[in-house]
């Protein structure tokens, strides 16, 4: 693959020509471009957000393990060292009985006064929280925990992570075949158009040929033309998704703040997912013109 | 100089083409390849130029050795072959200067050169004048003279031209046949496959006369054969 730099202005005047020359055909391939690029990101934004609220939730995955109310000073020490000499364990932290019902009450917010009430006679246990160095060991931790003495109970958000991975796993592989199928489509249009390209200059390569045209100097512009194709084809994508995924988070963003949800900043974000579609767009288009100049350019 | 040792060509549907053809030609001749139609004259020009391998034997041009060229290769061994064809292979969209310069251009000539070489081609062939017009707006003896200029351009040692008075009057015929003697008069070889009895009994060159994918005749001064 020589690339000649004298001669890539006549290739991209070349490739700019033949767009011209088949406004149809090039209209037609970059609106397939455009639809599966549209999907792309917005398949992409939920994705990655739902995975981000999804390892959130995972990293607060936290163990409460109570105390059983019997335990006198030692047994709770003996108990904290226990814990501490798991191996999966990351840290445990000591949360009294009046900590916890304060955390109650705040996460009422007004509603939780009520509970003030209980402050004179607090029905709650002590805890200890445990966090795991990996939060799939979560479970099995929990279960270890269970059969030790002096513990009354755990408690952890074992169903809603699974169901929410499932979730993710779920849409993710409906979204990748989907995405799959409009991408072939797309490099399909591409190279169809590409063929309508060498069809018309059938003549002008023949005599390339005859003459002593390298074969990258004919193909350049063929690819080039699908480059082209490919990466207008991520204009309106990138557009969309930059304004909208500005005014997604302008909006949402009152509303969810404090809560378990947030969404990805949109800087870096958004142009990661733009530089994502641009270059899926540009591999579409060379992929496809590479498509129709093996088959119809036997060069 | 062209050289080839024991060359067989068979298609890939059975046909066999040149059953066994070897041949020596010096740089600076002039020769005519002459046989009735499907005895294999089309395939030995191709040969030449590898538009087609041959099945066995060994061909040999200008030092470039044709039967193990890579494909990559091929385009460099074209720049030693202009190829001239009856229906001229002109670019109906292109003036005739552009038709001349695009050899040039599309084998990544220097730009600054491109002007020059091709005045000095359309000076050769006549066509200066004629520099803007299209080859729609020529005679056809006036578009072959593009067409052997362009093969021309990039002073190629060998000229290979197939039939290229068949679509041509004898007036205009005759004219092409000066321009060929011309080239050759510089030291081109000149390769021409033809059917013009006439041409090939009046300009007395070498005759090499093909015949069922063999060389029949290869005679220094020949005639045409018997074919009518």
């Amino acid at each position: 693959m020589v690339f000649m730099n004298k001669t890539l202005g006549r290739h991209l005047r070349e490739a700019v020509k033949s767009l011209g020359r088949n406004a149809w055909m090039s209209i037609a391939s970059i609106s397939a471009v455009t639809v599966t690029l549209l999907l792309v990101g917005t398949f992409l934004v939920i994705m990655m957000n739902l995975n981000n609220i999804a390892s959130n939730i995972e990293e607060d995955v936290e163990i409460t393990v109570l105390i059983d109310r019997t335990a006198d000073q030692n047994a709770q020490n003996q108990l904290e060292s226990k814990l501490k000499n798991l191996e999966k364990v990351e840290n445990v932290q000591f949360s009294s009985k009046d900590q916890e019902l304060e955390k109650l009450i705040k996460s009422f917010g007004e509603k939780g006064e009520s509970f003030k009430l209980f402050e004179q006679d607090n029905p709650l246990n002590d805890v200890f929280i445990v966090k795991t160095k990996v939060p799939e060991d979560t479970p099995v931790v929990a279960e270890e925990i269970k059969k030790m003495r002096y513990v009354e109970n755990v408690q952890y958000a074992e169903e809603t992570v699974k169901k929410l991975f499932e979730v993710v796993n779920v849409s993710r592989n409906i979204g990748i075949v989907l995405i799959i199928g409009l991408v072939f489509t797309a490099m399909f249009l591409i190279s169809n158009t590409i063929k309508i390209t060498i069809f018309a200059r059938r003549r002008e390569i023949e005599i390339m040929k005859l003459v002593g045209a390298t074969n990258w100097f004919i193909r350049w512009p063929f690819f080039l033309e699908g480059l082209f194709l490919g990466a207008l084809g991520a204009v309106i994508p990138i557009t969309v998704l930059v304004v909208s995924y500005n005014s997604l988070v302008n909006i949402a963003v009152p509303y969810i703040q404090g809560s378990f949800v947030e969404l990805l900043p949109f800087s870096p974000f958004v142009f990661q997912i733009s530089a994502i579609l641009l270059l899926i767009g540009v591999l579409i288009g060379i992929w496809g013109s590479l498509m129709s100049v093996r088959k119809f350019l036997k060069v | 100089m062209i050289e080839m040792k024991d060359v067989y060509k068979t298609y890939s549907n059975g046909v066999l083409a040149i059953n066994g053809i070897s041949i020596k030609i010096n740089q600076g001749e002039f020769v005519y390849i002459v046989g009735p139609s499907g005895a294999g004259k089309s395939t030995f020009i191709k040969l030449m130029y590898r538009e087609e391998k041959p099945t066995k034997g060994s061909i040999v041009i200008n030092g470039i050795q044709l039967e193990n060229l890579k494909e990559k290769e091929v385009p460099y061994l074209r720049r030693n072959i202009g190829v001239v064809f009856q229906d001229f292979k002109l670019l109906p969209k292109l003036t005739v200067y552009e038709n001349v310069a695009f050899a040039l251009e599309v084998i990544g000539e220097n730009p600054k050169n491109i002007k020059k070489k091709v005045l000095n081609v359309l000076d050769l062939v006549q066509l200066k004048h004629k520099a803007r017009s299209f080859p729609d707006e020529l005679s056809g003896g006036e578009q072959q003279r593009v067409s052997i200029a362009r093969s021309i351009v990039n002073n190629p040692p060998v000229i290979i031209a197939d039939e290229p008075t068949g679509n041509l009057d004898p007036e205009t015929s005759w004219e092409i046949m000066r321009l060929l003697e011309e080239i050759n008069n510089r030291g081109t070889t000149v390769l021409m496959a033809t059917h013009n009895k006439v041409i090939v009994n009046t300009i007395r060159k070498r005759v090499i006369t093909i015949e069922d994918g063999k060389i029949v005749r290869d005679e220094a001064r020949g005639e045409y054969g018997l074919y009518e």
